[in-house]
């Protein structure tokens, strides 16, 4: 092994890296959120709404789980520009990854839904409520309960998802360690450090998401 | 006087059947990862849960740091890694190495599940039977766990058969890539996205509904 490993340039790097973490969190954040809305809504659709509504639902989630991640960029990147729609790299990741996180969020939404027997929402209604009452206040915190392990494992699949940006041209954490990487040839250095970074941002949201669960289903 | 010389082509017969060689590679890369990768991550499944700790704190951690982190930076990471101790790879075999250790970190959590499917009053059943440890093992907990974990591995299979789109990173021919080659070629993203993008889906959408009708079919 006559290889010298030079962590040096890597260490000076640091902050613009964890900027570029940043960055990586509020893509992620910004798309679970618009996954959490979005798969709601198509949860909501696929079990009672009308006919063609339904069936876009069904062809967006079947889409999004049985295509590669890679491919729904791809297709928000280069696809949208066949139709004179060119976004931004930042645009590609967050619209991606947000369709992404909805199509699977839906299939847990949905089996959230079933999981909360009929008779709660007559119950609810008969003792006054309207029905958004009875989402709002009934339904919904039951359906999150047993949503809320799968969520958690959503939001983990989305900051490790963000790395593609890298492909797509977007400086997130892997884009910019690409970029560092190939000006200075330490590549191996450069994305060592850069999955260690990944690993810890995961345990955090591991951790926080316990912690978070020990508060909010305390009884 | 002459043609006005054009740097782009239209998408041709031949464009599909380059498509069509890439998917196969695609095929190959993915089959391969998955059967070394369930094979090893069943053997290190029965490791976590025979020996908890021991195990926990060895292999168990170095699979959970192949979860955590993104496949393409494991990907890059490997590839410029193995020269480093003097093994010069193809991207083939590079990508086949990290995509069956990434299979083997998924398919050890779901083999731990299926073997703690099968209850423990069960387990000790075989064993006062006069069954051996390993006898136990064939022949009680591998028919009964099999059936409560083949739903999510065919799960664990299809995502590592997307995910090896990401091998495209260190420049092997698969689907995505050669889409992206004759995406800049032909200038028609739209057309070829939809063909690879029908590619995938043909492949995943009837298994993963079939794995759904043996889930429902199994559980009721």
């Amino acid at each position: 092994m006559d290889y010298n490993f030079h962590w040096r340039p890597v260490f000076r790097q640091l902050p613009d890296l964890f900027e570029a973490g940043l960055l990586t969190l509020e893509v992620a954040i910004l798309s679970m959120i618009l996954g959490i809305v979005l798969g709601l809504v198509l949860a909501l659709l696929r079990i009672n709404g009308p006919r063609p509504l339904r069936w876009i639902a069904n062809i967006w989630v079947e889409l999004a789980r049985n295509t590669p991640a890679l491919f729904q960029l791809f297709f928000f990147g280069f696809g949208l520009g066949a139709f004179g729609l060119h976004l931004t790299p930042y645009l590609i990741v967050l619209l991606g990854l947000s369709f992404n996180n909805a199509g699977y969020l839906a299939e847990n939404f949905r089996g959230g839904f079933l999981a909360v027997p009929d008779t709660q929402f007559r119950a609810a209604r008969s003792l006054g409520m309207t029905a958004s009452q009875t989402y709002i206040r009934i339904i919904i915190p039951q359906v999150l309960r047993i949503v809320y392990h799968p969520m958690t494992n959503q939001m983990v699949w989305a900051v490790l998802m963000s790395s593609l940006g890298m492909l797509v041209g977007f400086r997130e954490l892997s884009g910019e360690t690409q970029f560092f990487a190939s000006k200075t040839y330490r590549i191996f250095e450069y994305f060592a450090v850069t999955a260690v970074i990944y690993y810890v941002v995961v345990k955090i949201i591991l951790i926080g998401s316990k912690l978070a669960a020990r508060r909010l289903f305390k009884y | 006087m002459s043609e006005p010389i054009s740097f782009f082509s239209g998408f041709q017969a031949n464009d599909l059947l380059f498509l069509g060689e890439a998917a196969g590679r695609t095929l190959l890369i993915s089959t391969l990862s998955i059967t070394i990768g369930t094979v090893f991550g069943i053997f290190f499944g029965w490791a976590l849960q025979a020996s908890r700790w021991l195990a926990q704190t060895t292999i168990g951690t170095i699979l959970d740091m192949f979860r955590s982190v993104p496949l393409i930076i494991q990907l890059i990471l490997f590839y410029n890694f193995f020269p480093i101790i003097g093994w010069n790879t193809s991207p083939f075999a590079a990508g086949a190495v990290v995509l069956s250790i990434y299979t083997a970190a998924l398919v050890a959590n779901v083999a731990r599940g299926g073997i703690e499917a099968v209850g423990i009053p069960m387990r000790r059943a075989a064993r006062s039977l006069g069954m051996s440890y390993w006898q136990d093992l064939r022949y009680v907990v591998w028919p009964i766990g099999l059936r409560a974990v083949f739903p999510s591995w065919v799960g664990v299979a299809l995502s590592v058969i997307k995910d090896s789109a990401l091998v495209s990173v260190l420049g092997y021919m698969e689907l995505l890539r050669a889409s992206q080659i004759l995406i800049t070629r032909t200038q028609e993203p739209f057309i070829i996205l939809a063909c690879a993008g029908a590619f995938y889906f043909a492949l995943s959408y009837p298994l993963s509904k079939y794995s759904q009708k043996l889930e429902e079919s199994w559980t009721s």
